[in-house]
């Protein structure tokens, strides 16, 4: 299988702490890949880093063969990495819809005449991105809630509106923060279900989760962070038996 | 009765510019939450413009409306630029800064541009040309000229306009993202910058637009004419709920009818004690007494902290 993502020795430090260090993992295409780890563990400072709300002080990031530039989240974006938020950040008072269609800024033109002026090239495209968000919120489940405000969707259906909006930015690597907390256990499975259908359909998916059931079954590779140092990398069943992970999670003396 | 509805229409008319100039104040603050102090006196540069432009057509032989229209395009156009350049050089140099530095930045430019504009065209007041058919017709009692009719009319069409590019086309959808959260705007491949850009040159777009209206209407164009216009408009985008841009046109419209109301009335109201040049004092009243009872003004909504 082909690399998608390859980091290398990354390195963040917030004023003494050192939040990551020499962090270094491969993401291959079509695959799940589940970062796991106890809280404060340094998941969502990967996270972060990764998609370029947060510069990293060491390490190089390559997506898709080219260099990961610094910063910068909406070239991170362009270049086809999509996030969700462990704390769910949608446009509150724009409907679900609309969420979706601001997404599809990555991907078409901005081209203020024609937005003032309504040129027919505009208007074709504006049509293209509304049909297209429509598909996402098809797809990931909430069609019927399209013209709701985003503020007034359930706690899972917000979840689901926030894959909808990463996805319209077209992501080769859709990255999930934590999808499924807060959520129930019907939630969650309905979940997995969307989260494996995005594989399926040939999309790659970094997963950080705290609930390892859902990791260790969903995901094909799995690595553990712990104090901001990766301790192993490898699938599900291996991960599980391994110490060092015990230890990680229940304190040293469980293994 | 005919007092009733001739100030009304005063008011209407005063307001539908109000409207337009706070339409200017609620946008910026909408998406950077900032009081943009020095939009007054792009109003004010928007009129002084005009004024140059009709003044160099006068010869042209052009016909009057068409001297009028030229003149208010290029004063829209010289105002967006000057909207750019202030954001540019006064406010995103100060994004990250504390609240309270750009709005000194924004009380500076503010001052700049008055002086600016007492050096190019004097400290005299300008008599504005009427270029625009002044003839009145009689509705029920009360005086309602043409230009009256053309200063609703141009309003409320911009508004419309306005409206509909802010819910209905992808620039508005991009603005209202930046508006709500601006990083994950920024994640979604919205350029930030650009639209903060575009905002400040529609709005200053607007106040050319009330600016070159204003001037028409009261026949006259001087270098400290953004101040109070500013300061109006500001109290009316707050009263309607500053950030909201149904608010300002509401906030305009009503603050123009209660000032022509209150200047209609006082004369009698306080047996002849106040006149109506007490007018101005009105605008400041509402609006205190609309901040003790709705902090937020009357179509905003609750202030929630960002997180």
């Amino acid at each position: 299988m082909t690399v998608l993502l390859e980091a290398h020795g990354i390195g963040k430090r917030f004023g003494g702490v050192q939040a990551l260090k020499d962090v270094s993992l491969t993401i291959r295409e079509g695959e799940i890949y589940g970062l796991i780890g106890p809280n404060g563990a340094g998941k969502t400072t990967f996270f972060n880093v990764l998609t370029g709300l947060y510069p990293r002080d060491e390490g190089e990031i390559t997506f898709a063969g080219q260099p990961l530039a610094l910063g910068s989240p909406h070239r991170v974006t362009r270049a086809g990495i999509a996030r969700t938020f462990q704390n769910i950040r949608l446009f509150a008072n724009m409907t679900a819809l609309e969420n979706v269609m601001v997404g599809r800024h990555a991907r078409t033109k901005v081209d203020v005449g024609g937005a003032v002026f309504r040129t027919r090239a505009q208007r074709t495209e504006e049509a293209a991105i509304k049909r297209r968000a429509e598909e996402l919120l098809h797809y990931v489940g909430i069609a019927d809630r399209a013209n709701d405000m985003a503020k007034n969707l359930s706690y899972g259906d917000q979840r689901r509106l926030e894959i909808a909006r990463a996805l319209a930015t077209e992501p080769k690597l859709l990255a999930l923060d934590e999808p499924a907390a807060g959520m129930n256990a019907t939630e969650t499975a309905s979940l997995r279900t969307l989260i494996a259908g995005l594989r399926d359909d040939g999309l790659t998916v970094l997963l950080i989760e705290h609930d390892v059931k859902l990791v260790m079954g969903l995901c094909d590779r799995v690595a553990v962070l712990d104090y901001g140092q990766k301790i192993i990398e490898d699938i599900p069943a291996t991960v599980r038996a391994d110490p060092r992970v015990i230890e990680a999670y229940l304190g040293t003396g469980a293994a | 009765m005919d007092i009733f509805l001739q100030q009304l229409v005063n008011g209407l008319t005063l307001g539908s510019i109000y409207a337009l100039v706070a339409l200017g104040y609620t946008m910026v603050y909408g998406i950077l939450g900032l009081i943009n102090f020095a939009h007054g006196e792009v109003v004010m540069i928007g009129a002084l413009v005009a004024l140059a432009v009709m003044k160099l057509l006068a010869a042209s032989g052009l016909p009057l409306p068409l001297i009028f229209l030229i003149a208010l395009i290029v004063a829209a156009m010289a105002c967006m630029v000057l909207g750019f350049s202030i954001e540019r050089i006064a406010y995103r140099p100060l994004r990250n800064a504390p609240r309270l530095a750009p709005l000194i930045t924004a009380i500076g430019v503010s001052i700049v541009l008055q002086q600016l504009a007492m050096m190019i065209w004097g400290r005299s007041y300008h008599a504005v040309p009427s270029l625009l058919p002044a003839e009145s017709y009689e509705v029920l009692g009360a005086q309602i000229t043409q230009l009256q009719l053309i200063i609703l009319l141009v309003a409320a069409l911009t508004m419309t306009g306005l409206i509909l590019l802010v819910n209905r086309t992808r620039l508005g959808r991009a603005m209202r993202a930046t508006a709500e959260n601006p990083a994950i705007a920024g994640l979604m491949g919205v350029d930030a910058n650009r639209i903060i850009a575009m905002t400040f040159m529609i709005g200053s777009a607007l106040g050319a637009l009330a600016g070159v209206l204003v001037s028409a209407n009261y026949g006259i164009a001087h270098y400290n004419m953004g101040f109070m216009l500013g300061l109006k408009a500001f109290t009316a985008a707050v009263l309607g709920g500053i950030g909201n841009l149904g608010g300002a046109m509401l906030g305009g419209v009503l603050l123009g009818v209660i000032e022509a109301l209150g200047a209609g009335y006082i004369g009698d109201l306080t047996g002849g004690v106040l006149g109506s040049h007490y007018q101005d004092v009105f605008a400041f009243f509402v609006l205190i007494v609309v901040l003790v009872f709705r902090p937020s003004g009357l179509m905003g909504e609750k202030v929630s902290e960002r997180a």
